[in-house]
């Protein structure tokens, strides 16, 4: 009954495979069975549209004559880090216009490349003997520029925990508006239909895998930062809070803004919305089963973040889900931050893609690490506050 | 016939008056209380939309203030610009009136004007500036 890539990929080529989304599975297999389910389904597709901090875009803008060696770059203002060869640069989602407000920042350059619109590059340096230019004023787009793609060093984290506020006031945060005397708890993720809750043990995921990013095709490219595999898991293998990550790499001059989004957070700042599909092949029964998991099945903890990120209960998805959770005795308001219904349309995406024979699968290059210790900044020596 | 939206602020001795009554009853007005925190002895606040004759409204209006209790016309309105919107839910955080929601079966947002208290808390929580105030 087991399937292997190229087995699968036969049956796509010729527009005989059977693919699910993560939510139509669930369904296929309470009504055909697990037997019959694990052996007619070929492809069950996974999604995920949040914000995601750790993403940005490596940049090649060309020579100039006579030429410069970028020693500090700015697009539309923002900075961007360009430590590295000449005309290179990096800019993250997360940074900020030097323009000193939070409205525009690394995210909002992105999704304006994506987008195809003009963006004002500002460079200076030092001169050199081989790059004599001082500074540079011009205007650069994804179509006049050479490399523009996007390496996301975290994405796709596995579960996160939820957010509530203890405090008598209103804190701001990365998870949103957060009201005083948890009057409100934020999550985010797309839970059942979430990749990496999927897999729990990264299977079928690993370096070389292909994968929908941004709209067009990408690729993992490595573990993700902070990837723990040996998180705390339910009976169903399903980390109870964050656990594996990956680092993702694409192409912006062929992703779409529907699918990449730059998100301002009040008192907080600016964050990227990724929108990212991962095909999990259905090589065996054991991962049909992983699957089949529900947003009942799929637990998190609500954690204080105005304190000491205590958890204050575990608490299930299909609850969060709800809009209403059980908190110190109260009936409390749960708010998404990420959005299911994109999401669902990724998966239905890469479904389509696939059942029409425009996406492939990959046997991964190599599995992601299985061990791997997280650890904390180490504050010692003289430096020692 | 007019409808508008309005704050009435009650100084702590006033909050016993029946307002309302008399608006209803006096003034052949109807009335839908949009948020209320009125309580004994402490300064209160009723948020209501009023629908009537336009005069009967300036006249209810009127008698408001002869009762010693300030009202403010709301002139703003919430928009939403639905094209941009993702729909991940984060106004719906902050929404108190439950005008904001996602609906539970399209996980797509919705959003009921009547029930808007144009707090702008929704202004601020959307992380891409697709709710905006109308002035």
């Amino acid at each position: 009954m087991n399937k292997t890539i190229e087995e699968i990929n036969e049956k796509i080529k010729k527009g005989t495979a059977v693919v699910l989304t993560a939510e139509e599975i669930i369904d296929f297999a309470k009504d055909n069975g697990i037997e019959k389910a694990a052996k007619e389904v070929d492809v069950v597709t996974t999604a995920t549209f949040g914000p995601m901090c750790s993403s940005g875009i490596f940049l090649n803008f060309g020579h100039a004559n006579p030429p410069i060696k970028m020693k500090r770059v700015w697009l539309n203002d923002v900075p961007a880090y360009t430590g590295i060869a000449a005309v290179d640069a990096y800019i993250g989602a997360t940074e900020l216009s030097d323009l000193g407000d939070f409205e525009y920042g690394g995210a909002h350059v992105i999704e304006d490349l994506i987008d195809g619109k003009d963006i004002k590059l500002y460079a200076e340096s030092y001169g050199t003997d081989c790059y004599p230019r001082k500074e540079i004023t011009t205007t650069i787009n994804k179509s006049n520029i050479n490399q523009a793609y996007m390496f996301n060093p975290r994405n796709a984290y596995q579960n996160y925990p939820a957010a509530t506020n203890s405090s008598d006031r209103t804190i701001y945060t990365y998870m949103g508006t957060l009201l005083p005397n948890n009057n409100n708890i934020n999550y985010s993720t797309s839970g059942q239909l979430s990749p990496l809750i999927n897999d729990p043990y990264l299977r079928t995921v690993g370096i070389g895998t292909r994968i929908f990013l941004g709209g067009t095709v990408g690729y993992v490219s490595w573990e993700g930062s902070q990837h723990n595999p040996n998180p705390n898991r339910g009976d169903n293998g399903v980390p109870i809070g964050p656990g594996a990550s990956l680092a993702l790499i694409g192409d912006i001059k062929h992703m779409s803004k529907e699918f990449v989004r730059a998100a301002v957070y009040e008192g907080y700042g600016v964050s990227l919305f990724v929108g990212i599909g991962i095909p999990i092949p259905i090589i065996d029964k054991d991962i049909l089963i992983n699957t089949l998991v529900s947003d009942d099945k799929i637990f998190t903890e609500i954690i204080d973040k105005s304190g000491n990120e205590g958890s204050l209960r575990k608490v299930s998805y299909k609850e969060l889900r709800s809009g209403l959770v059980e908190l110190k005795g109260k009936k409390v308001q749960s708010a998404p931050l990420s959005s299911l219904r994109k999401a669902r349309e990724i998966a239905n995406l890469l479904k389509n893609n696939i059942k029409n024979s425009n996406f492939y699968l990959t046997q991964a290059v190599q599995p992601l690490p299985r061990e791997n210790v997280i650890n904390k900044l180490d504050l010692r020596g003289e430096y020692r506050v | 016939m007019k409808k508008i939206k309005v704050t009435l602020y009650y100084p702590a001795d006033k909050v016993t008056r029946p307002i309302t009554y008399h608006l209803i009853k006096d003034y052949n007005l109807q009335l839908n209380i949009l948020h209320a925190d009125i309580n004994l002895n402490k300064t209160g606040k009723l948020i209501v939309d009023i629908y009537g004759l336009e005069d009967k409204i300036d006249e209810g209006l009127d008698f408001i203030s002869k009762q010693g209790i300030e009202y403010k016309i709301f002139n703003k309105s919430i928009i939403w610009n639905e094209d941009s919107c993702i729909h991940c839910g984060a106004c719906t955080a902050v929404c108190p009136s439950g005008a904001i929601k996602m609906d539970s079966e399209s996980w797509k947002l919705t959003f009921d004007k009547e029930k808007c208290l144009i707090c702008e808390l929704c202004v601020k929580a959307c992380p891409l500036d697709v709710m905006n105030v109308l002035i």
